[in-house]
């Protein structure tokens, strides 16, 4: 029997995805992760990016803003900030959102404004180069 | 006719009333709905962050946090939940009572409390007491996000870590059903111990943080303060909804009553009126 990981990503505004996986790939703090099943127990933060859940043939590709991601041998939970499927990504509103990020830190006011700013325009520019990448694969139109 | 006059007034201006009072429990019969649609979808988040956090608890770390840490309790922290606005029942008034029940009890133990609150009643009420305030939120709306809590959420976790704070609760409502919401009080700080263990595994192990233990539980433990508040605020707006519907259906239905009864009360008084009258005419016949 080949053997799975349960996986289950949730965001503060409700279940993402819930079910089995042979592997699973997460943007984590210090770079990516392969979490393949019997994983080490593994606490840590993550980026900005894409979220692949490779299931047999079938690989489920989802976008999330940072959040936490913890490991046990037979359950990976990612605790998204926000989380959406990939093919749920608004191109024209990431980039509208970029552009509102980039101009804010282009002139910037204070200190915290600056640093919400930028915090912006990474979780937009992660969010377009998913995108990007689904296109080029062939994945997404 | 004086009188059936007065009391014609009077039903007029129940009738009026209880067209008020059927527009807001129909408004918030529909808020109710939608109240608790996001209740329910924040639930799984808090379910799974419990989850982790009881591994963790488990886990062996050789670092500890001090969210997880009892201390001796010389100062303690309250967060109060309450609604808005009012006209919802004694939802507030329950939240209330256990805040001036625990600062009262603690206060007389010599331990210092000091309060931060989210929403207009629980805000009032403790200015109007003079507690002391440490941090408040009013208008969070129909819709709250995470980001507007943040601000309160932080005094509270903030003072906690500087030890102006040695434990931090939680009052506010549980949703059981549309008809019954309990105000609870729930330690949020220092993080307790889940009771049953989750994970069966005898031997001492640890995660692998990464980058490093400290700042990867941190944000762990923030966002599991977040979670919880946000949990409990998402839940309140729920219960505020189903306690206006059920307190504004009552008043709707008081209305109806009375309106019944100063019906009845019309009609004797014009009968009377009437009698008194042909009375009056035939007497005046009779001594002609």
């Amino acid at each position: 029997m080949a053997m799975t990981i349960d996986v289950r990503v949730v965001s503060a505004e409700g279940s993402i995805y819930e079910g089995t996986a042979d592997m699973v790939i997460a943007p984590g703090q210090m770079g990516e992760l392969g979490i393949l099943p019997r994983h080490a127990p593994l606490l840590t933060g993550l980026r900005p990016g894409e979220l692949r859940i490779k299931h047999g043939a079938e690989t489920e590709y989802l976008f999330v803003n940072g959040g936490i991601l913890e490991i046990q041998p037979d359950v990976v939970t990612v605790l998204a900030d926000s989380a959406e499927r990939a093919a749920d990504i608004d191109e024209a509103k990431a980039k509208a959102a970029k552009e509102a990020a980039e101009a804010r830190i282009a002139n910037q006011v204070d200190e915290l404004d600056y640093a919400a700013a930028q915090a912006e325009l990474l979780e937009q520019v992660a969010r377009l180069r998913t995108l990007q990448r689904l296109r080029e694969q062939g994945i997404l139109r | 006719m004086a009188k059936a006059k007065e009391i014609n007034a009077q039903i007029k201006s129940v009738k009026n009333t209880r067209k008020i009072t059927k527009a807001m429990e129909m408004v918030a019969a529909s808020k109710m709905r939608r109240a608790q649609e996001r209740m329910a979808a924040s639930r799984p988040y808090a379910d799974k962050i419990r989850e982790v956090l009881a591994h963790v608890a488990q886990a062996h770390p050789e670092y500890q946090h001090p969210f997880l840490a009892e201390r001796p309790r010389k100062r303690v922290g309250f967060l109060l939940v309450s609604s808005d606005r009012g006209l919802c029942g004694a939802l507030n008034v329950n939240v209330l009572r256990i805040v001036v029940q625990q600062m009262h009890d603690l206060q007389s133990q010599g331990v210092e409390v000091q309060v931060a609150a989210i929403g207009n009643k629980g805000v009032g009420f403790l200015r109007r007491h003079g507690a002391h305030l440490s941090a408040e939120l009013t208008g969070i709306g129909d819709r709250p996000g995470l980001a507007d809590m943040v601000g309160p959420i932080r005094v509270m976790t903030d003072a906690y870590r500087n030890g102006e704070i040695d434990a931090l609760y939680l009052i506010s409502s549980r949703f059981i059903n549309t008809m019954l919401q309990r105000a609870t009080l729930e330690q949020v700080l220092p993080v307790k111990k889940p009771e049953e263990k989750t994970v069966v595994t005898g031997e001492r192990w640890d995660y692998i943080y990464e980058p490093e233990a400290r700042p990867v539980l941190d944000h762990l433990l923030q966002r599991y303060v977040e979670s919880v508040i946000y949990q409990a605020v998402v839940e309140h707006l729920a219960c505020e909804q189903s306690a206006r519907m059920v307190a504004m259906k009552n008043a709707s239905d008081n209305a109806k009553r009375l309106v019944g009864e100063l019906q009845l009360a019309y009609n004797k008084a014009r009968q009377a009126a009437i009698t008194q009258e042909i009375a009056e005419i035939s007497a005046g016949a009779a001594a002609v």
